[in-house]
């Protein structure tokens, strides 16, 4: 195995102490931690041959489809399945009489049938679902149920959902916050009030949802999907199939884009299901019309505020009401709702704060985990009072902003002291004091793109120019006393090193990640991640940056234990300590060069395996006046944005986003790039366009041409100005989250730069263009 | 799927087959099929009838093949012809269905919002239907918009017949985003300096183009068409608001002398985007 290297089996050691090991190819190929390796998987998914869900198959599979209601709120009263299940080439119906275990699911409070029972109370949910020997017969099957309805008047405004009957067994409150943190009766010589409606975002993944559930011969079921959280999800399954654990296996396909939760159990539930009953394979590929209405939104969220100042600008109190329409089910929203509350400030020092927050059940589509929830909401609001205050105190809004900058060592409203780096002034002046972009009297030259493009109504002389800031934060891992933990194991053979880890690929670059930690630490090149399944420890979901943390932390624990086990025999046989071997390139050598001997003659035909845990340092909930220490660590991130609008049609292009954001540590420049570009592409897309319409609680456009996603031509120059590498002591590798911030702060930079090009309060998001328009009497 | 060579074999094969779905650039079609709306029985493919994919000039006027992809349409030479038509598909959405997209297919599907309408009635534009037995019709474009005339069961649109003014033209169209996306609000307007005329309509408002002919005939009349065409700002503003006036009107008073509604925000948005959209396009054209 060793054989390959020449002069295998001996130790050389070499005349000149301190030489380099003369290995000075042309260009080595990069590795280890801080440098651009590629993803391994890239070639594959640019050239198409990457497989997704969508793509599996298996010998004699059937075909599965869901059938969901129409209506947004109606009681069921009988469902007929005899039609449907004796069309032929239909193999199995079933409806919540065939759930064997659980009626129940749900991440955080269980609360969602499986299949309606007595009551639809969203549009889409799941009532039944078939498997037919072709997807057109499941479909028309699905078609074919008779499900007779009394259609009830949906509860759609959050706001009288306090006074509807109940539309759920738990009630329609969901959370409730009351934040308390000072002097109730203290006020400021300035007030400003704000109203804030932030709209429906969709994660729009990539590639809809699908999976393909196997039965096994020991009564069990395989689930293949694009998880990323297959562990929960793993559980939810087996509680619903009344199955014990052991019995049903997750296992993780490749991700197609996953901003939120992908493939939640209204996927993985009837396919299972549906498995179990037929002995068949089943397979599922949602239509986008079904990808839209089954998987969670961010939540739809009205905010009211009321910010105190002295004549100097320094805030002195922040009032907050947060309504949050979680829709019709809790899923995630207790967590949003925490984040919202707690950041509800900004990342300003605010001696004073009050704020209210719910989140209430209504017939709306369920809103759950996308990126920066909660606190992007609040994002746009915080943002928003404080271009009204600069207004009103006749400051500039980047100086007010400068003035009431938290740093390390404050406290949040929770009382949370800030221990963290909190970099939020040197963040803010960093896209200060970047260069404008040009005007277009500048360099009249080039052709200008304006509002509303190329071939748009754009006139340049009712175009004005505005320039905003938002400055977004996000917390890191879970919070409010959320068990994390995810366990690695590395396995180095000859020159070949694995990693076993169930953290999914969603895009993070986690797997890069974690090659990039084995290069580091074992010198080894080729390392290979091996796939996910939840026959693997949990790893917990892929999201608040947890991989980069939790995950990253065990796979370098992990390998430096195998570090130890390979270096112990050599350090023994030198009479040396570990310490004083150090591995790069492969090779082992010594602090003073004597010794040299490369990891395959190391091992000497040895497999070295280690297993390791991280679990990073435990939060409290938020007691019932929302103080605690919640959150394991906070990260940064502020955004100018320049925009040109056009006054008479409101028609908005935004021209450039300078982003400046705390990163703890680089780990992968180019990856970050990506991560950072992506996430201020999201927050555009919320500031400008995306918003899921629903009328009267039924989703009107379900498609990708009613539901518009920027495109290259929306996107604007996206600038990364400064990245403060000031590392975090308790995490790992000191790096931080880098892909929520930016969706975080982008949307209320944008609005900033609408309200100083237009002067009108923008309260509103996506920006419609009636309120970004001067009208002759507005 | 069958896929004749030429436009009376088209229309042969739509007679074997009553029930087949005629096809051609399938932006539209393809979306509904895929969506589970539509199921064809059988597809008549218009792609390969060379006569319906090019253009030729026919006394004053040009004979358009209803083939024509909308990136065919965009292209210079095409747009030195016939400007306006030339800008609405450059407009109509992102280059891959511009590549695939027809002029008989805009005209066809009759979206409120196909960029190419307002342009085509603003043109007075006839279209050439060819029927079964050799049989060739023309009727206007907006009759066949508004539905007083009907594709009867076997016809194909093989031509459309657009005069050829020689003169400024312009769309303008509206739409919330800097990337591709369906109009808000669109004005095509054409002059006609031979007819001392001005021909205007306003797309994506109505299920039609809108023509406001009282606006034409009052800005034709202050135009001086021998000299230099400019009009004053003034002017401009003035039929900006009369196009946006005629194509969303005020909400009529009720009959019991109660105060008339007042029209919705969206709606007053939408009117002062029309207003502007049309002062911009008699601008342009003038200048």
């Amino acid at each position: 195995m060793t054989g390959t290297h020449e002069g295998a089996g001996a130790v050389t050691v070499t005349a000149a102490p301190g030489t380099a090991p003369a290995t000075t190819e042309a260009e080595p190929a990069p590795h280890g931690l801080g440098v651009s390796l590629p993803s391994a998987d890239a070639p594959a998914k640019t050239q198409g041959t990457f497989p997704y869900a969508a793509d599996l198959w298996a010998e004699g599979l059937l075909w599965a489809a869901i059938l969901r209601s129409p209506h947004p709120r109606a009681r069921i009263l009988s469902i007929d399945t005899k039609h449907a299940a004796e069309m032929p080439g239909v193999r199995a119906v079933v409806t919540h009489e065939d759930v064997p275990g659980d009626a129940g699911h749900g991440r955080g409070t269980p609360d969602r049938p499986v299949f309606a029972k007595d009551e639809v109370r969203h549009h889409g949910e799941p009532i039944a679902a078939i498997a037919a020997d072709h997807p057109d017969t499941a479909r028309l099957a699905a078609a074919a149920i008779a499900v007779e309805y009394e259609v009830l008047e949906p509860v759609t405004d959050p706001q009288l959902a306090f006074e509807a009957e109940p539309l759920h067994p738990d009630g329609n409150l969901v959370r409730h916050i009351p934040l308390r943190f000072g002097d109730p009766e203290a006020t400021g010589e300035v007030v400003v009030e704000g109203l804030y409606r932030i709209g429906r975002q969709d994660p729009a993944p990539i590639g809809a949802e699908a999976g393909l559930a196997v039965p096994r011969p020991d009564g069990g079921v395989e689930i293949y999907t694009a998880a990323t959280d297959p562990h929960t999800d793993r559980d939810l399954a087996a509680a619903c199939f009344g199955l014990p654990q052991d019995k049903v296996k997750v296992v993780v396909t490749g991700v197609p884009g996953a901003t939120a939760d992908r493939e939640d159990p209204g996927i993985q539930l009837p396919l299972g299901m549906l498995a179990l009953r037929t002995g068949c394979p089943v397979k599922l590929a949602a239509t986008r019309e079904e990808s839209f209405l089954s998987h969670a939104h961010r939540h739809p969220t009205i905010l009211r505020y009321r910010h105190h100042a002295d004549a100097e600008g320094t805030l002195v109190k922040v009032e907050a009401q947060i309504l949050m329409d979680a829709g019709a089910y809790a899923d995630t929203s207790a967590d949003a709702l925490a984040a919202a509350v707690s950041f509800a400030c900004g990342p300003y020092v605010v001696p004073h704060a009050f704020v209210e927050g719910w989140a209430v059940r209504t017939n709306n589509p369920p809103a759950g985990h996308l990126r920066g929830e909660g606190a992007m909401q609040v994002c746009a609001a915080y943002e928003g009072q404080m271009d009204k205050l600069a207004a009103k105190l006749g400051l500039d809004p980047a100086e007010l902003r400068l003035r009431n900058a938290m740093a390390t060592g404050d406290i949040l409203p929770t009382s949370q002291t800030v221990t963290c780096p909190a970099p939020v002034a040197e963040l803010l002046q960093a896209v200060k004091d970047a260069p404008l972009p040009d005007l277009p009297k500048d360099a009249p030259q080039e052709e200008w793109l304006l509002p509303g493009g190329p071939e748009g109504a754009g006139d340049p002389s009712a175009v004005r120019r505005g320039v905003g800031y938002g400055i977004g934060m996000v917390h890191m891992l879970g919070a409010e006393g959320a068990d994390e933990v995810s366990t690695a194991t590395v396995k180095v053979s000859g020159s070949v090193a694995t990693v076993i880890c169930a953290a999914v690929e969603t895009g993070s670059g986690f797997s890069t990640l974690a090659r990039q930690i084995v290069q580091e630490t074992l010198g080894v090149e080729e390392v290979h991640v091996a796939a996910v399944d939840t026959d693997q420890p949990p790893a917990g979901a892929a999201c608040h940056s947890r991989h980069t943390w939790v995950s990253g932390g065990a796979v370098e624990r992990a390998a430096k234990m195998v570090r130890t086990q390979l270096l112990q025999p050599l350090a023994h046989k030198f009479g040396m300590s570990t310490e004083l071997l150090q591995i790069a390139d492969g090779k082992i050598t010594s602090y003073d060069g004597v010794l040299s001997t490369t990891v395959a003659e190391a091992l000497d035909g040895k497999e070295l395996w280690a297993t390791a845990q991280c679990r990073p340092h435990p939060t409290e909930p938020l007691d019932d006046t929302g103080q605690g220490d919640a959150f394991v660590g906070l990260a940064f991130c502020a955004i100018r944005c320049v925009a040109d609008v056009d006054i008479e049609l409101g028609t908005i292009r935004v021209v450039e986003l300078s982003v400046a954001q705390d990163v703890g540590r680089v780990l992968n420049p180019a990856q970050l790039r990506a991560r950072i570009e992506a996430g201020v592409t999201q927050g555009l897309g919320a500031a400008l366009m995306e918003n899921l319409r629903t009328t009267r609680g039924l989703v009107r456009h379900p498609d990708l041409t009613g539901y518009p996603l920027p495109t290259s031509l929306d996107a604007p120059d996206i600038r990364i100005v400064k990245l403060i590498e000031e590392r975090d002591v308790v995490a790992p590798f000191g790096a931080k989250p880098v892909s929520a911030a930016p969706v975080v702060a982008a949307p209320a930079a944008v609005a900033s730069a609408v309200r100083a090009a237009t002067g009108r309060p923008i309260g509103r998001l996506p920006i419609r263009p009636q309120a970004a328009a001067l009208t002759p009497l507005s | 799927m069958t896929l004749p060579a030429s436009l009376d074999e088209a229309v042969a094969a739509l007679a074997a087959m009553p029930a087949a779905v005629p096809v051609a650039g399938g932006t539209d079609l393809m979306a509904a099929v895929n969506s589970g709306l539509l199921r064809p029985a059988a597809l008549v493919g218009l792609n390969r009838i060379s006569e319906i994919r090019g253009w030729q000039y026919q006394d004053g006027h040009a004979l358009l093949g209803a083939g024509l992809t909308l990136a065919r349409m965009g292209r210079p030479d095409f747009a030195a012809l016939i400007p306006g038509l030339a800008a609405a598909a450059r407009a109509a959405g992102p280059p891959q269905i511009r590549n695939a997209g027809t002029l008989g297919g805009n005209i066809v599907t009759a979206a409120p919002t196909g960029d190419t309408l307002p342009v085509l009635a603003a043109l007075e534009a006839t279209v050439i239907i060819a029927g079964p037995g050799g049989a060739r019709r023309e009727v206007p474009v907006s009759h066949l918009l508004a539905g007083m005339e009907m594709l009867r069961p076997g016809e194909i649109v093989g031509f459309v017949r657009v005069p050829l003014l020689h003169a400024p033209q312009t769309f303008l169209k509206a739409t919330g985003r800097t990337g591709p996306g369906r109009a808000a609000a669109s004005v095509a307007l054409v002059l006609d300096p031979a007819r001392r005329g001005v021909r205007c309509a306003v797309g994506a408002v109505a299920m039609m183009p809108l023509r406001p002919l009282e606006a034409e005939q009052w800005v034709a009349s202050l135009i001086d068409w021998d000299n230099d065409r400019g009009l004053a700002p003034e002017a401009l503003t003035a039929f900006g608001d009369y196009v946006a006036a005629a194509c969303i009107p005020d909400p009529a008073p009720p009959e019991d002398g109660t105060e008339a509604a007042t029209l919705p925000p969206a709606a007053l948005h939408l009117r002062r985007t029309v207003a502007a959209l049309a002062r911009r396009a008699l601008g342009r054209a003038l200048s």
